[in-house]
């Protein structure tokens, strides 16, 4: 197929940057949509031109490293799949496709189409995880057993991927889905439960300083998911942040 | 005479690492604080590494390529993580994982490390419980556990196909807690591009920003090598497009000697290349073959009815199918380690029976897994066990709830449904057994510098078995590194902090600018993609599943051609202070084709099959890896100035706790 | 107080009050239509409610000050809420589809809200300002059967009626989607009740509205 590319340019950081048109031929739709990419560049290079930056790294859909708004969706049209594993098969020949950075004040521009994510590591930072150590002396796996519905769904919230798909999708660009599955995550499980209080304090204290937006329960985040992370995260986590706010000791 | 000292401890096996570890130095908490510690790589090894070295009061280093240590290519791994608990009371102990992982490993690794492995191994699945890593679990609520290649107990953990996510995501965590402790200093984006020794002791590296090019010094007392494996040197692999070997060349290139580079894991069930454009391959866990059978046609015909579409594989009937695993390994059947299965699945298409359009592929069917499964849960709920329909509906649930996230996997990329037809399947480079020398406190031939995870050699020979990575890594990362690299660092609770001016740093950040400048500014012609794959398809038909001397010979005229035209004529568009991929790319290509070399070399020398390794001049009469007793060592190769002229030393391997037999699985 | 404070200039304490404040004006509007029914059945029964809630000093000086804070606030923090969601994209998208993953009701609340505000602004020209007027500026003598008069004197003008349908339309597209939302901000999601708190919400949404203009259209018509 031929495509007609629209994609953002953006030099660095402080460039303005603007949607420049590439015209691509020769695309099979077996191709991955970064495979595409990559065919571009490649061409890019032979004419002595800067190829475009993207961010990507396993191309199996489990980094969460791959990001791209493609014609207005996180990860392009298709659903429950990551940018590396659209192929192009969703396309047809003569589309015009516009590729575009992960947008949100928190995820500034890096290169083109690259974005720094790193407000996700400082909230991760603020209490994605248990505190404890790695004595090799903590109690035998099987001691505490957990209903296995409940662990079922801590595995659920578990599988995010960090990919940034819900804060670029949501018209408000809130981190809420993302947040609330670590949150989540923690709080199904008896290990996680005892600073669940402080957890989930520390960290929608962090996701705010962080500028994201506001949760409106819009519900886009868990349609682009490409892990189908499920809105009941967000509640319970609203519940946990309330329970929390009110009866912490601090 | 060798050189090598493995430093492994006396006393009888099982005591050794007890004893070890009562002897060794200790640091005081207090001294610990003035020590430094730099770890290169954030996957389940480095990590792990990270975190618990910050909890015992280091001042950790930690550096990754990625955005976010969360990303390394360890969250791929799908199935399982191995540990003997026993629980499911089949018989497993600390004696049959490490039995069962040096059988595996074709008797090629170091006793004493897989030993203190499989010691460890169950003290990880408490801790990563502990970090709130939902494992899956049976409805009484405890750990299940599922069954893996070349072994005959259920002992591998999983949290569905993403195992590798949830543990990577428990040492993130880990990490987290020590990052905003201060502890851990984390620099994202940042790739280490030479090792600083100074008066013989590794003592920083130097690493470029790869947001602002900016090229920094970094100081420590030791340094950690966490990179991983160097799979991409075959361009395709299922590892990550960034995965490099470039921290483990660096390191070679300084001294440090590198093992067994030929011992390449090919894993058997990844998914068929569809074309020229293909940037990666993707595996299909090793779990599917719990339930999926491997088979082609049996008849030549049919096999060219389905290359032209006429036939369908559901249309070919069960006595018409060759389920050559269950035919060649009765025991092991479909659960044969990945070498056999390679192997198998090559010989197969070799000789024409392959089911796609290129030749290169085998089916991997769940239709009597999901029969088996129906009519099963037909039964609990007392339901018609001979409603057909019902039973493959009931089936298609069970098998979508232990691998859904595979077959969806399968369905984006091939664009067929598992559930409906056989999966097409074909071996692809996934893991290589090989890597930086180690002693038994994990330190390389460089004092003060480590290698864990993938990036050392010691633990698997020359194959691994499925789910043991993440085991080793975590067992490096957790519980190897953070005793033994105290042996070394009580000797440093006085040097204090390691200045970076002086003039080793000068000179090793003055090469790192000057091949960089000489990148930017080579008016060549050809993307660093073009001589990536060209390197790659040399090593994969030539360096590959199967090798011999001729082949082996050619490769490495060819890959020395292929370097030189490489540096002649590369072009590498954009400049060196900026964000420029393309540059990041060319320093590891570059890094690849030497290793590439020596890979090649290594490959020559062992006149032998062996794991991994075959070699077509050794087999048996029935086409199996024949293994020669004379090859019963670890090659370590000295750098010496050009790959070509390695020096290779011999670490002699012994086996006093395990009978060195024929690798058998029939 | 400080940690009160802090709770509620949260992101997730703004939406709960948020969420509070909707379903205390849920709750208004079910009663406000309650009492707006009974004049299709009964003038009598109209006018009785009306001075009931008119003059009750409970209902007077404690539940109408509530409400007016519940709908100022509603309002403020909505615009707040608007105005910093807005802020955290500052570069926008050349393309962006909005509708491929969610309802157009979530995605224009605010639209949807300064409809009703509108309304609000007519409705007390309409009726509570010159109440207000009638009892606390002018202190005129209360008088029991006033109100079904003054009710369907209104619904005479068809523009007035044009204007009331149009926003109770609004109204109903807000309610679609604040009723559960308001939900699932308060954390009550449990996947037993929350099918059923998503479908009463639907119903909720449409009827209340729906009947609204059922007794604008209804007095336009028999007056």
């Amino acid at each position: 197929m031929k495509l007609k590319l629209k994609i953002w340019r953006q030099k660095n950081a402080n460039d303005k940057g603007k949607l420049v048109d590439y015209d691509i031929d020769g695309v099979s739709g077996d191709m991955s949509f970064l495979e595409m990419l990559d065919v571009l560049n490649t061409q890019l290079i032979e004419k002595g031109e800067e190829p475009v930056a993207f961010d990507h790294d396993c191309r199996e859909g489990i980094c969460g490293t791959c990001s791209l708004f493609i014609n207005g969706e996180a990860h392009g049209p298709d659903r429950l799949v990551t940018t590396c594993q659209l192929h192009m098969r969703k396309f047809n020949d003569g589309d015009t496709i516009y590729i575009e950075p992960f947008r949100a004040k928190a995820f500034p521009v890096v290169k083109d189409l690259v974005v720094d994510r790193s407000a996700f590591d400082r909230i991760q930072h603020a209490g994605g995880y248990i505190s404890v150590n790695t004595s090799g002396n903590t109690q035998d796996a099987n001691a505490i057993p957990i209903n296995k519905e409940h662990a079922d769904k801590a595995f659920d919230a578990a599988t995010c991927i960090g990919c940034g798909a819900c804060v670029a999708t949501c018209k408000n660009s809130s981190a809420m889905l993302f947040v609330s599955a670590k949150v989540s995550q923690f709080a199904l499980l008896p290990q996680g439960k005892v600073e669940a209080k402080q957890r989930v304090l520390n960290m929608v204290e962090q996701m705010d300083k962080e500028g994201f937006g506001n949760c409106t329960n819009t519900g886009a985040c868990e349609v682009e998911c490409p892990k189908g992370i499920s809105l009941e995260n967000i509640a319970r986590m609203n519940r946990e942040y309330l329970a929390a706010s009110f009866t912490s000791n601090t | 005479m060798t050189v090598l000292n493995s430093r492994v401890p006396e006393g009888p096996l099982a005591d050794k690492w007890t004893n070890h570890k009562n002897k060794i130095n200790l640091v005081n908490p207090a001294n610990k604080r003035l020590i430094d510690v730099i770890v290169v790589g954030t996957g389940l090894a480095g990590g792990s590494a990270a975190a618990t070295l910050a909890e015992l009061g280091y001042n950790v280093k930690a550096f990754c390529y990625q955005d976010s240590p969360r990303r390394a290519h360890s969250i791929a791994a799908q199935g399982g993580i191995n540990a003997a608990k026993n629980y499911q009371g089949d018989g497993d102990s600390t004696y049959r994982l490490f039995y069962d992982t040096v059988k595996g490993g074709d008797y090629r690794s170091r006793e004493e490390n897989v030993y203190r492995l499989a010691e460890v191994s169950a003290n990880i699945i408490d801790q990563c419980v502990a970090q709130g890593v939902p494992f899956a679990r049976d409805y009484g609520g405890l750990l299940d556990n599922r069954s893996f290649g070349g072994v005959l107990v259920s002992r591998t953990f999983y949290a569905k196909g993403q195992t590798g996510q949830q543990l990577l995501l428990g040492c993130y965590s880990a990490m987290n807690r020590q990052i905003a402790r201060g502890k851990i200093a984390m620099y994202n984006r940042h790739e280490m591009m030479e090792l600083v020794i100074v008066d013989g002791k590794a003592r920083g590296i130097i690493a470029r920003n790869l947001v602002t090019g900016e090229i920094e010094r970094h100081s420590a007392h030791a340094v950690v090598i966490a990179s991983g494996g160097y799979g991409n040197v075959f361009y395709l692999s299922t590892n990550a497009m960034g995965s490099n070997v470039s921290a483990a060349w660096k390191v070679h290139k300084k001294g440090a000697f590198f093992a067994n580079p030929c011992f390449t894991q090919i894993h058997p069930t990844c998914i068929p290349v569809s074309g020229d454009h293909q940037s990666k391959l993707t595996l299909m866990s090793e779990s599917l073959r719990n339930d999926g059978r491997i088979w082609v046609p049996k008849k030549m015909e049919d096999v060219k009815a389905i290359r032209e579409g006429r036939l369908k594989p559901t249309q070919i009937a069960e006595e018409d199918r060759d389920y050559y695993l269950e035919r060649r390994y009765p025991a092991f059947g479909n659960l044969v380690p990945r070498d056999v299965a390679s192997r198998a699945a090559k010989e197969r298409c070799d000789a024409g029976y392959g089911v796609n359009a290129t030749g290169e592929a085998v089916y991997l069917d769940f239709a009597s897994a999901i029969q088996r499964y129906g009519k099963e849960q037909a039964h609990i709920h007392g339901l018609d066990e001979n409603d057909k329909d019902l039973v493959k509906k009931l089936g298609t649930e069970v098998v979508k709830s232990k691998y859904g996230n595979l077959f969806q996997m399968y369905e984006k990329i091939v664009d067929q449904n598992p559930y409906e037809t056989p999966m097409m399947i074909y071996p692809a480079v996934h893991y290589t057994m090989g890597g930086v020398w180690v002693d038994y406190n994990l330190m390389t031939t460089i004092p003060g510098l480590y290698a864990i995870g993938e990036a050392n050699f010691s633990d698997h020979g020359a194959n691994r078995l499925g789910a043991s990575a993440l085991m080793q890594g975590l067992a490096d990362g957790y519980f190897v590194l953070p005793y033994t690299i105290g042996d070394y660092l009580s000797a440093d609770i006085r040097t204090g902090k390691i200045p970076t001016n002086l003039p080793e740093f000068d000179a090793a950040e003055n090469a790192v600018k000057e091949q960089i400048n000489g990148f930017v500014n080579n008016k060549g012609s050809k993307s660093v993609d073009y001589f990536h794959k060209r390197l790659g398809k040399v090593m994969w038909d030539k360096v590959g599943m199967a090798r011999n001397a001729e082949g082996l010979k050619q490769a490495i005229e060819e890959i020395r051609a292929i370097r030189e035209e490489f540096w002649k004529d590369v072009r590498v568009p954009g400049a060196a202070n900026e964000y420029n991929e393309e540059l990041a790319k060319a320093g590891r290509v570059a890094d690849f084709l030497e290793l590439g070399e020596l890979f090649a070399i290594d490959a020559l020398h062992r006149e032998e099959s062996c794991g991994g390794h075959f070699r077509e001049e050794y087999q048996t009469a029935e086409g199996e890896a024949l293994r020669r007793p004379e090859f019963q060592y670890v090659a370590a190769w000295e750098y010496t100035g050009n790959p070509g002229e390695a020096i290779m030393h011999k670490e002699p391997l012994e086996y006093k706790n395990i009978e060195v037999k024929e690798r058998s699985y029939k | 107080m400080s940690w009160l404070k802090k709770t509620f200039s949260s992101s997730i304490g703004r939406k709960f009050s948020m969420a509070l404040s909707a379903l205390f004006l849920l709750l208004f509007l079910l009663q406000h239509f309650v009492i707006n029914f009974s004049s299709v059945i009964s003038a009598d029964a109209f006018n009785e409610l009306s001075h009931f809630m008119g003059t009750n000093p409970l209902i007077q000086f404690v539940m109408q000050p509530i409400l007016m804070f519940a709908v100022v606030y509603h309002f403020v923090m909505g615009f707040v809420l608007e105005a910093k969601n807005n802020a955290a994209r500052n570069v926008k998208y050349a393309m962006y589809k909005g509708g491929a993953n969610a309802s157009w009701m979530s995605r224009n609340m605010i639209y949807s809200g300064l409809v009703i505000l509108g309304f609000l602004a007519l409705h007390f020209y309409d009726f509570w300002i010159p109440e207000i007027a009638h009892k606390y500026v002018r202190f005129e003598e209360p008088d029991a059967t006033r109100y079904y008069g003054e009710l369907v004197e209104k619904f005479e003008n068809p523009m007035r009626v044009a204007l009331y349908v149009l926003a109770f339309v609004f109204l109903a597209l807000h309610l679609t989607h604040g009723f559960q939302s308001a939900f699932q901000t308060i954390g009550a999601r449990s996947p037993k009740y929350f099918p059923f708190i998503q479908k009463f919400g639907k119903i909720f949404a449409i009827a209340i509205p729906a009947g609204f203009i059922f007794i604008a259209i209804f007095h336009h018509l028999t007056a």
